[in-house]
């Protein structure tokens, strides 16, 4: 009987299973039984201690945020530092009512829309037991004045914290950056337990790039507290590790040149120390005031920052992308030179105008008349176009992208700065990618004289001539020399170089931009030094395009379509010190507007042992007032440069 | 036209529940646990009603999972297992290979833009696999069967503790285990086993440093400050005396509703999710404690003697286990919370916040009621469907 065993033996399953359910049970039951054995354990034995513990002592864990680092320049000057502050703070869980306490408050001290609206804002995002600054920076008298008034005011309290101060505000302010609250973003990207009880990150420049270094660790203490929070006990200490100090290559005093030679211009101004690739210099103008970041910034002055024309908050240093128009022209003649398209000594024939074989298509030269015979020296010396012309055609686009990507054109620098930008180095690939369309050669003569796609930020010109004069050593450009005491410098056999194929072809391109200020002709000549040699190229950008037939004439244009002024320059010639580059943002020509700064900088730099510095450079300018005749020539010249100067954009 | 209204079927005899094979019993209990979590969320996170808000949507998701689960038939489910299963373990490999960092540990995978945690399914695969494999061989099943279950419950645990999460893979090994027990383990094997955890818990109290071979440093001393709370007061252990204040605080009959100190002064950690516990016990007592572990003890007594009436063997594994892994959740849980079980990441059932574990439990509870509200129509159904286990 198959089928009775079959049902037999699903009976006998049956009953196992039902067995076991109710082993189950007793087992759950069991566990249960323990869990309320334990909870009556504490909720009923001990309840009396627990209920002491939760409301006589609470013990607390309180972090103990660490000191921020400081940031000093090259002679330790401090630029970012930390300033005790005095601060009126309110302790949500002890005040039953916020609005009211507030405006209780207010009798006894000002505290303005814009403090409310921050202390709501904080309200939201601090922890609750947390005390909430409701206004900073409080002055003795009104320290006095709280105090005398302190028994009304139960949950509010005086504490002295550290403020972030930038002493030199707007001088540093796109160098050193500023730090803020931590806001919602930054919340999420962060390690929310290292900071714990740090109210504040670095946003911009240093402050955000050595943020890690420059924060520190968090350190706790663990405290028994009474019922109205006041700390009766510390049980235990674990230290918090305070931020690196930052010492810089930076200099402050050059850096204040830089920006006062700027005048009311916009421009950049970056300095670079060629022996260490430390950047000593990087001005970017109009500047702000750093300090207005700190505390959260008002919502006045920070729509006056942006709706300023100047844009102030752009750091055009690194951010900027500028035509780098003839200050090109050094690397360019290398390229030809290394590549083996043109040696020194060749000429090309000048007449002021050059054409594309085959094409009627005719690029100007800003020398009407022309140059006539001109060599490579002569080419740099005087800025011919058409040579350049010539030698961007023969060597072709990917010849020239390939050869001046080792200088860091159309990639960033790698130096210590946020989000530097790379600008662009053109080529027929990148031009497919970016517009999809054909490269077409007039695109190859525009960037021989670093017009049309070529782009540079003034960081980058900097960086490519300190790598030019420095034998082409990539020695990362660095603002942080030190941290913490520990040197940031590579070890000399950790630096790449750029491959030579011949030591004389860099010596013939520095020949060239020494003449361009020791020479008679040289478009620089007027910041000639007695002191010390100097090597250099102006450039002059220009900011609209202009057709065929137009030509510029500064005073019928608006000054937002001038020209920019680009200067580089290193010095000393026979043993690189220092490089600049910068550019004044519709400054005109960089002969005249541009490179009287780098003059300055390098003065400043260079001579700053001698003590008898500002004779010298008064000596000098005298100089050239005595040779009048001469400036006047170069003024001369230079007007024509500007006339020039757009009409050498082929037509369209 | 009055013909053809005679000829539809009769179904007014059937109540209206069981046919859209709902178990009102245990809907009832589920709904009542639901709403009381919900309330006891809206204080533990100092009454922020968009928490709750969430809260509630993912319990209608949930809920929703729940339904369209109890609509497939235990046959159906069982036929699925084995896909459920591999489908599963792929995900998981998946986890390991790229998935997406969450809170220090792989357990995430995105999937068109949502978070997704492949450790739940397993969960629920388990206990199907294993239930298919084992009802589908001659009962009694022979010791090579259980192990051969046993080895499919250790694989995907191995690759959830890789990622590394304890709390899932020891809920994925009892899930497995108890379906094991169920099937019919031997009695010398179980009190085996429970003479050497016995001996293990002994000697990890005597020398804690054997606990290196086995776990994460993290997780030793998880388990060591459960030992001795003190021990760590900065790290793992204010987890534990935090919530004995708290719990302990709250007496026969608690501080009421809103008016723990503990959780509102943020002492709690994780006060919302896996440690609401100790703010309801702080809030309510031991009194209300009490009333809410009758209320899941009625649940999880509903589930078994669902698994008892139920008239296949698939039906009886999978519905008893299930409800014990339930069980276990509630018991870990609380284990932990009052400091007699080590901290591993399980949340309190029905109760903590969060979207992931409701939604798994739920699809327990849907298979539950799957299995009760199937049973005469199966029978003849089951025998039509070519099992992948035969």
């Amino acid at each position: 009987m198959p089928i009775t065993t079959t049902q037999q033996q699903q009976a006998i399953t049956r009953r196992r299973f039902i067995w076991r359910i109710v082993v189950a049970v007793v087992f759950i039951l069991l566990a249960l039984g323990l869990v309320i054995t334990r909870l009556y354990w504490l909720q009923v034995t001990n309840h009396e201690v627990y209920t002491t513990l939760s409301t006589d002592n609470r013990i607390r864990l309180l972090p103990l945020p660490p000191t921020r680092g400081e940031i000093v320049d090259r002679n330790g000057v401090l630029l970012a530092q930390n300033i005790p502050s005095i601060d009126l703070f309110i302790y949500p869980d002890e005040v039953k009512n916020i609005e009211e306490t507030i405006e209780q408050l207010t009798k006894v001290i000002s505290i303005s829309d814009d403090d409310r609206k921050n202390f709501n804002k904080r309200k939201k995002r601090q922890r609750r037991f947390e005390r909430i600054a409701i206004r900073t920076g409080l002055n003795q008298q009104e320290m006095a004045k709280f105090a005398v008034e302190r028994h009304q005011f139960q949950g509010v309290d005086i504490g002295i914290t550290l403020r972030r101060y930038y002493p030199y505000g707007e001088l540093t302010a796109h160098v050193v950056g500023y730090i803020g609250r931590i806001n919602e973003r930054e919340l999420e990207r962060i390690d929310q337990a290292a900071y714990s009880g740090t109210s504040h990150i670095g946003k911009t420049g240093l402050e955000r790039y050595y943020e890690d270094q420059l924060h520190g660790e968090v350190g706790v203490q663990k405290v028994e507290m009474d019922a109205t929070s006041h700390i009766m006990r510390v049980i235990e200490t674990q230290p918090p590790v305070n931020g690196a100090d930052i010492k810089l290559h930076f200099d402050i005093e050059l850096q204040r040149i830089a920006m006062d030679g700027l005048g009311e211009n916009s421009g950049a101004v970056v300095a670079i120390d060629i022996k260490s690739g430390g950047i000593l210099v990087l001005a970017s103008k109009p500047g702000f005031d750093a300090n207005l970041f700190v505390d959260g910034i008002s919502y006045k002055n920070y729509g006056a920052l942006q709706k300023n024309p100047e844009t102030p908050l752009y750091n055009r240093t690194i951010h900027g992308s500028y035509p780098a128009g003839s200050t090109i022209k050094p690397f360019l003649a290398l390229a030809g030179l290394e590549l083996g398209t043109v040696t020194a000594n060749q000429t090309v024939y000048c007449p002021g105008h050059y054409r594309i074989k085959g094409s009627g298509r005719k690029f100007r030269d800003w020398k009407k008349s022309g140059h006539g015979t001109t060599n490579l020296y002569k080419a740099i010396e005087q800025s011919c176009d058409v040579y350049f012309y010539n030698l961007a055609y023969s060597m072709g686009i990917d010849n020239m992208h390939d050869y001046l990507t080792q200088f860091h054109f159309g990639r960033p620098t790698g130096a210590d700065m946020p989000n530097e930008t790379g600008a662009v180095l053109p080529s027929t690939a990148w031009k497919k990618k970016r517009y999809n369309k054909v490269w077409v050669q007039g695109d190859t003569i525009n960037a021989g004289i670093g017009q049309g796609y070529f782009l540079v930020s003034p960081l980058q010109l900097a960086y490519a001539t300190a790598v030019l004069a420095g034998d082409g050593k990539l020695i990362p450009p660095r603002l942080a020399s030190h941290i913490n005491d520990i040197s940031t410098a590579l070890a000399d056999n950790e630096v790449p170089r750029i491959g030579k194929k011949a030591p004389h072809h860099w010596q013939q391109v520095i020949k060239g931009m020494s003449q361009v200020v020791e020479a008679p002709r040289g478009t620089a000549k007027r910041i000639r030094s007695k002191n010390y040699r100097i090597a250099g190229k102006t450039g002059t950008a220009q900011v609209i395009s202009m057709k065929q037939n137009e030509t510029y004439d500064a005073k019928k244009l608006a000054r937002d379509k001038h020209d920019h002024a680009l200067f580089i320059a290193f010095a000393p010639t026979d043993d690189p010190q220092i490089a600049v580059a910068l550019i004044v943002e519709h400054g005109g020509h960089g002969g005249s507007a541009a490179a009287p700064i780098a003059r300055q900088i390098m003065d400043a730099f260079l001579l700053e042992e001698s003590s008898d510095t500002g004779q010298q450079v008064d000596g000098e300018e005298s100089e050239e007032e005595e040779s009048e005749g001469e400036k006047t020539e170069e003024e001369k010249t230079e007007e024509e440069n500007a006339q020039q100067a757009g009409g050498r954009q082929d037509d369209e | 036209m009055s013909d053809s209204i005679l000829s539809m079927p009769k179904q007014v005899s059937t109540p209206l529940l069981p046919r859209l094979h709902i178990d009102l019993p245990l809907l009832t209990g589920i709904l009542l646990l639901c709403s009381f979590g919900l309330a006891m969320l809206y204080s533990a996170s100092d009454s922020d009603i968009a928490m709750v808000r969430r809260q509630l949507v993912n319990i209608a998701i949930a809920l929703v999972i729940m339904f369209a689960l109890a609509q497939l038939s235990p046959a159906k489910l069982k036929a699925i297992s084995p896909w459920f299963y591999l489908a599963g373990l792929a995900l998981l490999a998946a986890v390991l290979v790229m998935g997406d960092m969450g809170k220090g540990a792989q357990r995430w995978l995105l999937i068109g833009g949502f978070r997704f945690q492949p450790s739940e399914i397993v969960k629920i695969a388990v206990p199907m696999m294993c239930a298919g494999f084992l009802s589908s061989r001659p009962q009694p099943v022979k010791a090579w069967h259980l192990l051969v279950a046993f080895i499919l419950t250790l694989i995907p645990a191995a690759l959830i503790i890789k990622q590394p999460d304890l709390g899932t893979a020891i809920l994925v090994t009892a899930a497995g285990v108890f379906t094991i027990f169920y099937a019919g383990l031997s009695w010398r094997l179980i009190i085996l086993l429970f003479v050497i955890a016995i001996g293990a818990v002994s000697a990890v109290l005597y020398n804690p440093d054997i606990l290196d071979m086995f776990l994460h440093p993290y997780q030793k001393r998880r388990v060591l400050t459960l030992i001795d709370p003190q021990n760590d007061p900065l790290g793992a252990g204010y987890h534990i005396i935090q919530s004995s204040i708290a719990i302990g605080s709250g007496g026969m009959f608690g501080k009421g509703w809103l008016n723990g100190t503990q959780c509102h002064l943020d002492f709690l950690p994780e006060q919302h999710t896996d440690f609401i516990f100790a703010v309801i016990a702080e809030e309510i007592g031991l009194a209300g404690i009490i009333i809410m572990m009758l209320l899941y003890l009625f649940i999880i007594l509903r589930g078994l003697y669902i698994a008892a009436m139920s008239d296949s063997t698939y039906g009886r594994l999978l519905g008893g286990s299930l409800t014990l892994v339930f069980f276990i959740y509630l018991l870990v849980n609380t284990g932990m919370v009052t400091g007699i079980l080590p901290v591993v990441g399980v949340p309190l059932p029905l109760v903590s916040y969060g979207g992931t574990s409701i939604i798994t439990i739920m699809a327990g509870f849907g298979i539950l009621m799957s299995i009760h509200t199937h049973r005469e129509p199966s029978r003849t159904r089951q025998s039509e469907i070519t099992s992948f286990f035969d």
